[in-house]
């Protein structure tokens, strides 16, 4: 994998809608795929698409000046509900590499953060500017090694990121490789604490 | 180690399992002591094992079951009578997981193991589950599990690779909220309604960050299957996790399972439990205190968990709330809902009810929900779903006769599984559709596109099933009882 630029400047789509769940950004009968590729064309998909499969004229995605946009505006508790990964990559797959909400559930945020989706979490105020504005042709500029975040009119403001996160991504390196690195503590914490189950048992009995 | 300072059982939890402190550069590396595997959200993780030609670190602390996307009627995939291309996927899902099992050495209760069931239904009731324990699943109901005094959450796929291959978890340290429920509850009032009550009064996002203990009369007074149906929707209010302190009921409830310690090891592992209860003097983030005497039964009038209200009260109105946003979204969701303000619910025709899920699937909840069917039909044009959440539990539940009262009302008896909470698996509502559902989650299309759901206990899904229309459940009780 090439490393990307941490710092892009992108268009951006506005889904003004509080509590965004991940049934909406994935409907669960798309969550049969064994792999992380192709759920992009499936994000929104039900607000995205209308019964007849003809597409929402109505929806941000769809609309023209959203084409190329890397950047999602939406409200407060993006990504609340069920655990699936799969939220993730669904928006990533539809091109986009941050979100900017006034907060995020945090199963999502973990999520995000692993797979380079940046959760960019703003004021209300400035979700709120952000919302007002309209979007057509306007552009925000993210970069995760300032942790700054420029609006279109040119204010700046920060945003947090965990310190671990902001440097894996910057690095290249990743959480399992972190975690593979703590195997020596891992083993000495076993050794101290004995499981009181063994769920290989199960194989046996029927 | 002696620590003098009070802390809270989520700290005592947090504590035990502590592989490497947290800092400011790092999170803290936290041991997992149960992990549970289900089919849609593992194989990605698996195939990263794959890529990297790591194994999985503890096999013996490891479980997998097949729920979501399984079939509910019987024989399983082998006598669906359609196999389309969406069958062929699911198909494909439960196999790989089954390959991946064999491959990487793991457990599996597959599809037509008589332990098999809804991932959070069999951890408990083979015993499993344990207090002092932390258990994680690529699955945001894990909280369940904290109804045990376990640190229980839901993780990512990434992180269901973490796990496998090195037991642990990344966490940054979650603040903690004290739910105490005092009083006691009300003839008719469930765990499900006193859940609602507390996702009404937190929000859907009330809880983003926090890990929740549920404390009082309240919650002392329940059942282990009832603190399971508060901790399941904890995550419903954005909770990472939920949590009750094990008593005397929790030692009970696990006596005797399967995997339950035995003998010196079991008197040895009550005395530590008892340990773990928060110590007086212990300091929450958050506390919130509800009148447990005053939650009516709950239903849910919009398409977020935290929108409930008591069901003999009017719908509230969007107009009310003073911010923008809010008001818009609220009226967005009375408009999918079809639902009008300031009307009560009750006397709406329903099309569907669902008794089922990880929230309200035990045996319990059968004997709720037929409680209310017992000698009474399905009004007409209802279709009625009752899913047990294990074969454990239908065994039981076939046992006591309750399957006969079930499908005597003229209600569908199911094999187990997710079925209608997540409509993968074929079991859903047709668009536009209103279902009275005792699971978990009433977001757009939840139960299949378009669709519209009202959560609720099973002892009012059990009375819209019989009435066909949104029912207080306390009007239908004859003497003082049901």
């Amino acid at each position: 994998m090439t490393a990307r630029s941490w710092r892009f400047a992108s268009t951006y789509v506005i889904i003004p809608r509080e509590n965004i769940d991940t049934d909406q950004i994935i409907p669960a009968r798309f969550l049969t795929t064994t792999d992380r590729q192709g759920l992009g064309p499936r994000a929104f998909h039900d607000w995205r698409y209308l019964a007849d499969g003809s597409k929402n004229p109505d929806f941000a995605l769809n609309q023209l000046e959203s084409r190329g946009a890397e950047v999602l505006v939406a409200g407060h508790n993006f990504g609340c509900g069920s655990s699936r990964e799969h939220a993730v990559w669904a928006l990533a797959g539809a091109g986009f590499r941050a979100v900017i909400s006034s907060e995020f559930a945090d199963i999502f945020r973990g999520n995000a953060l692993v797979n380079g989706l940046l959760p960019i979490e703003v004021a209300p105020e400035i979700l709120a500017r952000l919302i007002a504005n309209d979007a057509a042709g306007q552009h925000v500029v993210v970069d995760l090694e300032t942790q700054t975040l420029t609006l279109p009119d040119g204010d700046e403001v920060r945003f947090p990121i965990p310190a671990f996160s902001r440097y894996s991504l910057l690095n290249d390196t990743d959480e399992m490789s972190f975690l593979l690195d703590a195997s020596p503590s891992i083993g000495a914490y076993e050794e101290s604490h004995p499981s009181s189950i063994d769920t290989t048992l199960l194989r046996a009995a029927r | 180690m002696s620590t003098t300072r009070p802390r809270t059982l989520f700290e005592k939890l947090w504590d035990r399992h502590v592989v490497r402190d947290e800092t400011d550069a790092t999170p803290a590396v936290l041991y997992v002591d149960l992990h549970l595997v289900h089919e849609v959200t593992s194989a990605q993780a698996f195939t990263e094992l794959r890529q990297r030609g790591l194994r999985v670190r503890a096999p013996g602390r490891t479980v997998a079951t097949m729920d979501h996307s399984t079939p509910t009627t019987r024989g399983g995939f082998a006598a669906l009578p359609i196999r389309d291309e969406k069958t062929a996927s699911r198909v494909a899902q439960v196999e790989q997981l089954a390959r991946n099992c064999e491959e990487f050495g793991i457990s599996l209760l597959a599809l037509g193991d008589r332990r098999q069931g809804i991932v959070h239904v069999i951890g408990p009731e083979l015993g499993l589950t344990q207090p002092g324990m932390t258990v994680v699943c690529g699955d945001s109901h894990t909280s369940t599990h904290g109804a045990f005094g376990a640190l229980a959450f839901g993780i990512g796929t990434s992180q269901v690779a973490h796990v496998l291959a090195t037991q642990c978890v990344l966490q940054t340290r979650p603040k903690t909220l004290e739910v105490r429920v005092d009083g006691t509850l009300a003839p008719g009032v469930t765990a499900k309604d006193v859940i609602l009550a507390i996702c009404a009064r937190l929000g859907v996002g009330g809880a983003t960050g926090h890990v929740i203990e549920y404390r009082g009369s309240v919650i002392r007074a329940l059942s282990m299957e009832e603190r399971m149906t508060i901790c399941n929707m904890s995550i419903e209010a954005g909770a990472r996790a939920g949590m009750i302190a094990p008593d005397e009921t929790t030692f009970a409830y696990l006596e005797g399972r399967p995997h339950a310690p035995r003998g010196a090891a079991w008197d040895a592992a009550v005395a530590d439990w008892r340990t773990l209860a928060t110590d007086d003097g212990a300091v929450f983030d958050r506390s919130i205190v509800i009148d447990g005497s005053a939650i009516a039964p709950m239903i849910t009038y919009g398409t977020n968990p935290g929108m409930g209200m008591s069901i003999d009260e009017s719908v509230p109105d969007p107009g009310r709330l003073a911010d923008r946003s809010e008001r818009e979204n609220a009226e967005r969701a009375l408009r999918y809902m079809g639902i009008t303000a300031g009307k009560p619910l009750a006397g709406t025709p329903v099309d569907v009810v669902f008794v089922g899920s990880c929230t309200n699937s035990r045996i319990s909840d059968l004997r709720d929900a037929a409680s209310v069917m017992r000698g009474r039909r399905v009004a007409e044009g209802v279709r009625v779903l009752v899913v047990p959440g294990s074969q454990q539990v239908k065994r039981q539940a076939e046992e006591e006769g309750l399957d006969r009262v079930f499908l005597a009302a003229g209600a569908e008896w199911r094999e187990s599984g997710c079925s209608m909470c997540i409509a993968m698996n074929g079991d859903q509502l047709a668009p536009g559709q209103l279902a009275v559902s005792t699971s978990n989650r009433n977001f757009e299309g939840r139960q299949g596109s378009g669709g519209r759901t009202l959560l609720a206990s099973p002892l009012t899904a059990a009375a819209a099933a019989v009435t066909g229309v949104i029912t207080d459940p306390r009007t239908l009780f004859t003497g003082g009882s049901l």
